[in-house]
């Protein structure tokens, strides 16, 4: 694994970066995007988990099969979302309510 | 000479006793025990720690088929009984099953099979057992203070809002457990990678290493769905937060999916190490080399990714859409394929070998049968018409049983016996451990058997009564589990008997391969005086090689020791 010995200001750039992040979480809280509110409330929410992913646990610093490993995690969540949502969107197609 | 080779020249050495400095040995006392950071010693705690706990799970059985020895509740009331089925279920699956062949035999013979003198984190590893333990210690204290009666599945609503029992307790232990899990499987993945001896290329890599690789995969990724599930499960039932209560605004079967998202993928944690042990146990008594090598190592990792696909189908009746069943029952069949090339290529392995029916591939064989039956009636359960039929039926319950008892547990008998010279430096009675197989293949099937016929006729599982027409096979079931009873006990008695009295092992008693046979039995406390270098492929047994008995080998050695 490759170390990278990062400065102070570096990591307190990313912790801004994300208090930014989580003011803007708070504050989209309170302005109603209707069908958008969800889509863009878990947009600010991945993108304040990638920043922690690739610079606090320095996968963006490591070799290709830390990234692999890290892709496979977000691949597995990819496959538990899809596919519990398959069920939940297609059981409105037998006249039952969906979502 | 390459290490595997002289694992064969090692075989017709001297029988010796057993070394004064093996990692037994070098140390005394319990805090040498407590705190050692020797991934041998870790794997004896976790075998101590999981027989008391596989007993315990035994004798939640024992009190369930004794209870269903007579179709009313004579034994028990119907609260009871459910604390007894959810108790034997949580002990057994997450207690023994899921670390059982990973913890004892994985954590052991990794380093010692990939030529390293440790796992890659020795204080992770430590680590991982006292999270066992402290999850273990709290899983006991719910059952002794009240006890749980969700089933081991923790259903909701009931789980959630109406059971009265340590709901929350337990759920905290087996959330405490996960992370032993985890930790367990980060080590085994890190040591596999970064720790192979120079010249142990992947393909030259015994299959057991393939199969924990693939195990550690499921446990990494898998695991924390499960925590998150049960953290989830908490926070409804303790705050009122709504993830499940339609009523809170929650989807009433989304715990079913987050459950069963990682408790599908666990049954292959348990089965896929057992797989490892059969390619290794069956390769030495065939006196071959396995079958389509590759094949079972990539189907390993087929079933890895193929088995978080099929979560769906324990969800057929339960509400879930008939369109997402549809894909759910597809993939089920597809992840078969994978376990189906496994059991050809170990029957094709078999093939013109020569075979040495010692105890170990006793229970291989009986492993193989027994798997075969487990997984063709996950097919049934796994088609969307029939499972309406036989859902929640004894007919799932023999389903997994056979699975994971005929599966699982006989291969891990087979590692105990096939490793039990490695790991104490002595061998156990053979004669005596060849009727406990038998007696233990007799009984497992007069116990589960029964109950495909009872679940295909509509005896559901869960109930402390049935109608008496079911009662004759009931007392089949019952009837097996005492004989099965018996045979797990033997082998606690000979097992014990052989740390003193047992005929002391030679570094390679089965003439086997591999660089765990290149060193003596017990290991010395870093394995390897010298890094191994590998020259050969794993399995590289002599087109004509014959299997000459242990037993036959140390007498021979005995006798020109003595010359």
């Amino acid at each position: 694994m490759s170390h990278n010995i990062s400065s102070l200001g570096y990591y307190l750039r990313v912790f801004a970066t994300l208090l930014i992040l989580t003011a803007a979480t708070v504050g989209a809280a309170f302005i109603d995007f209707g069908a958008f509110s969800t889509p863009i409330a878990m947009t600010i929410a991945m993108t304040k988990g990638l920043l922690v992913v690739l610079f606090f646990m320095h996968v963006w610093h490591s070799k290709k099969l830390t990234w692999l490993f890290a892709a496979a995690g977000f691949l597995w969540l990819v496959i538990l979302i899809g596919m519990t949502f398959g069920d939940i969107v297609s059981r409105g197609w037998q006249g039952q309510p969906a979502l | 000479m390459s290490s595997q080779q002289t694992a064969s020249s090692a075989a017709l050495g001297k029988a010796d006793s057993v070394p004064q400095d093996s990692y037994i040995s070098n140390e005394y006392g319990i805090k040498s025990w407590l705190l050692t950071l020797d991934h041998k010693r870790i794997a004896i705690l976790y075998l101590i720690s999981m027989t008391a706990f596989f007993f315990l799970g035994g004798a939640f059985a024992v009190a369930i088929r004794l209870e269903l020895l007579t179709p009313h509740g004579d034994l028990m009331e119907a609260e009871t009984y459910n604390k007894f089925f959810t108790q034997h279920g949580m002990v057994m699956v997450f207690f023994f099953l899921l670390p059982s062949i990973p913890a004892v035999f994985g954590n052991f013979l990794l380093p010692l099979m990939l030529g390293a003198k440790d796992l890659a984190f020795p204080r992770l590893n430590l680590l991982s057992w006292y999270i066992f333990m402290i999850g273990g210690i709290l899983a006991l204290y719910a059952i002794i203070t009240g006890g749980v009666d969700t089933g081991w599945t923790f259903y909701t609503p009931y789980s959630s809002t109406y059971a009265n029992s340590q709901v929350m307790v337990a759920g905290i232990a087996l959330f405490i457990t996960g992370f032993s899990s985890i930790l367990t499987g980060l080590n085994f993945l890190v040591t596999i990678h970064r720790m192979r001896a120079p010249g142990l290329t992947w393909f030259r890599l015994p299959l057991f290493v393939w199969a924990h690789y693939a195990t550690s995969v499921i446990m990494l990724l898998g695991t924390p769905v499960l925590a998150i599930t049960i953290l989830m499960l908490a926070l409804e039932r303790g705050f009122g937060m709504g993830f499940f209560d339609p009523k809170l605004g929650g989807d009433p079967i989304l715990f079913q999916h987050l459950f069963w998202f990682y408790s599908h993928p666990a049954v292959y944690i348990m089965i896929l190490p057992a797989m490892g042990v059969i390619s290794e146990v069956i390769s030495c008594f065939a006196r071959k080399r396995v079958f389509g090598y590759h094949f079972i190592a990539f189907s390993s990792m087929a079933i890895a990714v193929l088995g978080f696909l099929v979560w769906g189908h324990h969800l057929f009746v339960s509400g879930q859409s008939a369109y997402a069943g549809m894909v759910f029952s597809f993939l089920s069949m597809v992840v078969a394929i994978p376990s189906a090339v496994k059991v050809f290529n170990w029957s094709a392995t078999l093939f013109k070998g020569s075979i040495s029916l010692q105890t170990p591939m006793l229970y291989c064989l009986g492993f193989i049968g027994l798997f075969t039956i487990g997984g063709l009636t996950g097919l049934f359960l796994a088609t969307l018409s029939v499972d309406v039929h036989l859902h929640d039926t004894y007919f799932v319950v023999a389903h997994f049983h056979y699975v994971m008892v005929g599966g699982v547990v006989m291969a891990y008998m087979a590692a105990i016996h096939f490793w039990w010279p490695k790991i104490t430096g002595r061998m156990y009675p053979e004669m005596a451990a060849r009727f406990s197989a038998i007696v233990i293949f007799i009984g497992f099937n007069l116990t589960f058997f029964p109950q495909f016929l009872l679940g295909y006729l509509g005896m559901p599982r869960r109930y402390h009564v049935y109608p008496d027409e079911f009662q004759v096979l009931n007392v089949f079931s019952t009837a097996g589990a005492s004989i099965l009873g018996i045979g797990y006990l033997i082998p606690m008695v000979y097992f014990v008997w052989s740390l003193w009295w047992g005929k002391p092992a030679s570094s390679n008693p089965w003439q086997a391969k591999g660089l765990e046979w290149t060193i003596a039995s017990p290991p010395s406390p870093h394995n390897f005086e010298q890094i191994p270098v590998v020259t050969e492929e794993a399995y590289a047994y002599a087109s004509d090689a014959q299997f000459v008995s242990a037993f036959d080998t140390d007498d021979q050695a005995k006798q020109s020791s003595h010359v």
